[in-house]
């Protein structure tokens, strides 16, 4: 924000809107958690009236009650850990290297051309034919289930910032070019601040799928994990515990989804969307 | 001075936009070029601004031969074409960014107060109705004091109170610093309102059919009989523009004329 901007704002006006703003944010977060809350009291009720014995599907009660017992002994933290970090070092590789490859392609033509048509062919491949190969690879351990992961993160990423660039407004980057701006000074004034909200799309993609991976990778053989909780609860009969494992991969790449959300509103305040709030900038 | 010799443009696919435009504008000039759709006018307004450069003839800004966008000569589209993601304030300091910050921030100031917007400095462009968003870009190509301003259809889009209006604004600002003003206008009442010469342009290839002087003094009454009969000139010029048995301007001029700067 600049000194102009600043001075333009009338310092009265911004406790309101915070006020608003608040009161915004706590309004969605209800709405969001009515659909949950209301089917998992549902459910609920429906068990405690003797209408499901609620043995295949636990009801909520259970399912926290096995998430409390967990975390009381410790379990949760070391199977939640081993998972975000999975997620985490795969999302990395995913997203550095679907933007470096997605720009690359988007900015130049003729690299476009070269790289394109391998990666759609390689995109079409099932991330489950990728395993036995980076197991061969890479080995059973972490190496490959983070491998995995960012294949996963790699393609929305790429293609998203691919996209962007390719659907940058011809008019918007002439004013750069009017303005005399140099090749890098073009990407970071006119490219970036462009691309910044398709690339916030491919990177909340990007997580989604890692998210999605990661189970497909702890299925395959891990001591650790959530994916681990989710067979070792097949294994063993024990539903409230799958559940329970779902419920927390729901909570975590909800709230990791957040996250990016969250860090990434104060740039794109600008936006001028069919659903931006009223007032939000 | 503006010299323009023999401008033409074939585009790579073929189309031959512009044939063998020539002319020369002296600096302070307000040189408004009008005709009908195809005749070439914004493909000479970008070979002026080097964005498209010609591929026969030359465009010479004192003494310097245009290929590229040039620090002297400033554009206006036909939209605004503001950054969306840039205050209004940030947008017209868009052409500063060497500028040290507190003069850069003197300077939008200024500028915003000359265009009549000094209260939006802090907002979106989404927040502007279309006639601040073009005194925005106004402002924007001002900044950086360029000697030629090139305007392609600035006011095209706008209702004819707010064009009015901005044609006036134009002049107030242009009197600041008397860059050499070239605007494209489908608009005979903006061009002789605005214009101390008109260019009337014809199609296929686009080329220059005819030139008028405009010697009204300004500001310009646009009701009075004077301004009628230079629109009435402009007019018949454009009807005749059109008539394929009507000889071009060149043909029988540029015998006497091929060392015309």
């Amino acid at each position: 924000m600049t000194a102009v901007e600043i001075a333009s704002r009338p310092a009265s006006d911004a406790a309101p809107v915070r006020g608003r703003r608040g009161r915004g944010a706590l309004r969605r977060a209800a709405l969001g958690l009515a659909l949950p809350v209301g089917l998992g009291a549902a459910w609920e009720l429906a068990v405690y009236a003797g209408l499901s014995d609620g043995r295949l599907v636990p009801p909520p009660s259970v399912v926290f009650a096995t998430l409390w017992e967990l975390a009381q002994t410790g379990e949760l933290w070391v199977h939640t850990r081993a998972t975000v970090l999975r997620v985490a070092a795969g999302f990395a590789i995913g997203v550095v290297a679907g933007t470096l490859l997605g720009a690359l392609a988007g900015y130049s033509q003729r690299s476009r051309e070269v790289l394109d048509p391998t990666l759609q062919a390689l995109r079409s491949i099932p991330s489950i034919a990728w395993v036995p190969l980076f197991i061969l690879w890479l080995g059973i351990f972490e190496e490959s289930k983070i491998a995995l992961i960012a294949v996963g993160v790699f393609f929305p990423v790429y293609l998203g910032v691919m996209g962007a660039i390719l659907s940058v407004d011809r008019k918007i980057v002439e004013v750069g070019r009017a303005f005399r701006l140099s090749g890098p000074a073009l990407v970071r004034r006119i490219l970036l601040p462009a691309v910044l909200p398709s690339y916030i799309v491919a990177l909340r993609s990007g997580l989604g799928l890692g998210w999605m991976f990661v189970v497909a990778a702890e299925l395959l053989g891990a001591a650790e994990g959530l994916g681990f909780l989710l067979i070792d609860g097949q294994q063993l009969g024990k539903p409230a515990q799958i559940v329970a494992a779902i419920v927390a991969f729901a909570i975590i790449g909800k709230t990791t989804d957040w996250l990016i959300e969250a860090a990434s509103a104060p740039f794109l305040r600008w936006e001028d969307r069919f659903g931006a709030r009223a007032g939000a900038a | 001075m503006l010299g323009l010799d023999r401008v033409s443009k074939t585009y790579p696919n073929g189309t031959h936009a512009l044939e063998s435009f020539s002319a020369s504008i002296p600096q302070g000039e307000i040189a408004v070029l009008i005709g009908g759709s195809g005749c070439g006018k914004s493909t000479l307004l970008r070979a002026i601004a080097g964005l498209d450069p010609a591929s026969r003839g030359a465009v010479v800004l004192d003494g310097e031969t245009i290929t590229r966008p040039h620090e002297k000569i400033g554009i206006i589209f036909q939209e605004p074409r503001l950054l969306p993601w840039l205050t209004v304030a940030d947008n017209v300091g868009f052409g500063l960014a060497s500028t040290p910050a507190a003069e850069r921030r003197a300077i939008v100031a200024r500028a915003l107060t000359r265009v009549g917007l000094p209260d939006k400095a802090g907002v979106w462009p989404r927040e502007l109705s279309g006639g601040q968003a073009q005194r925005v870009a106004i402002a924007r190509a001002l900044v950086p004091r360029p000697e030629v301003l090139l305007l392609d259809e600035p006011f095209s889009a706008l209702d004819a109170f707010t064009r009015a209006d901005l044609q006036d604004h134009l002049l107030t600002l242009w009197a600041d610093s008397q860059p050499t003003l070239v605007m494209v206008t489908h608009d005979v009442d903006e061009a002789v309102t605005l214009a101390d010469r008109i260019f009337v342009m014809r199609p296929h290839p686009g080329r220059l059919f005819d030139e008028i002087a405009v010697t009204l003094p300004r500001p310009r009454d646009r009701v009075s009989t004077a301004f009628e009969q230079v629109k009435r000139d402009v007019l018949t010029s454009l009807n005749r523009s059109l008539d394929r048995t009507v000889p071009d301007r060149e043909e029988k001029s540029l015998k006497g004329e091929a060392m015309w700067w």
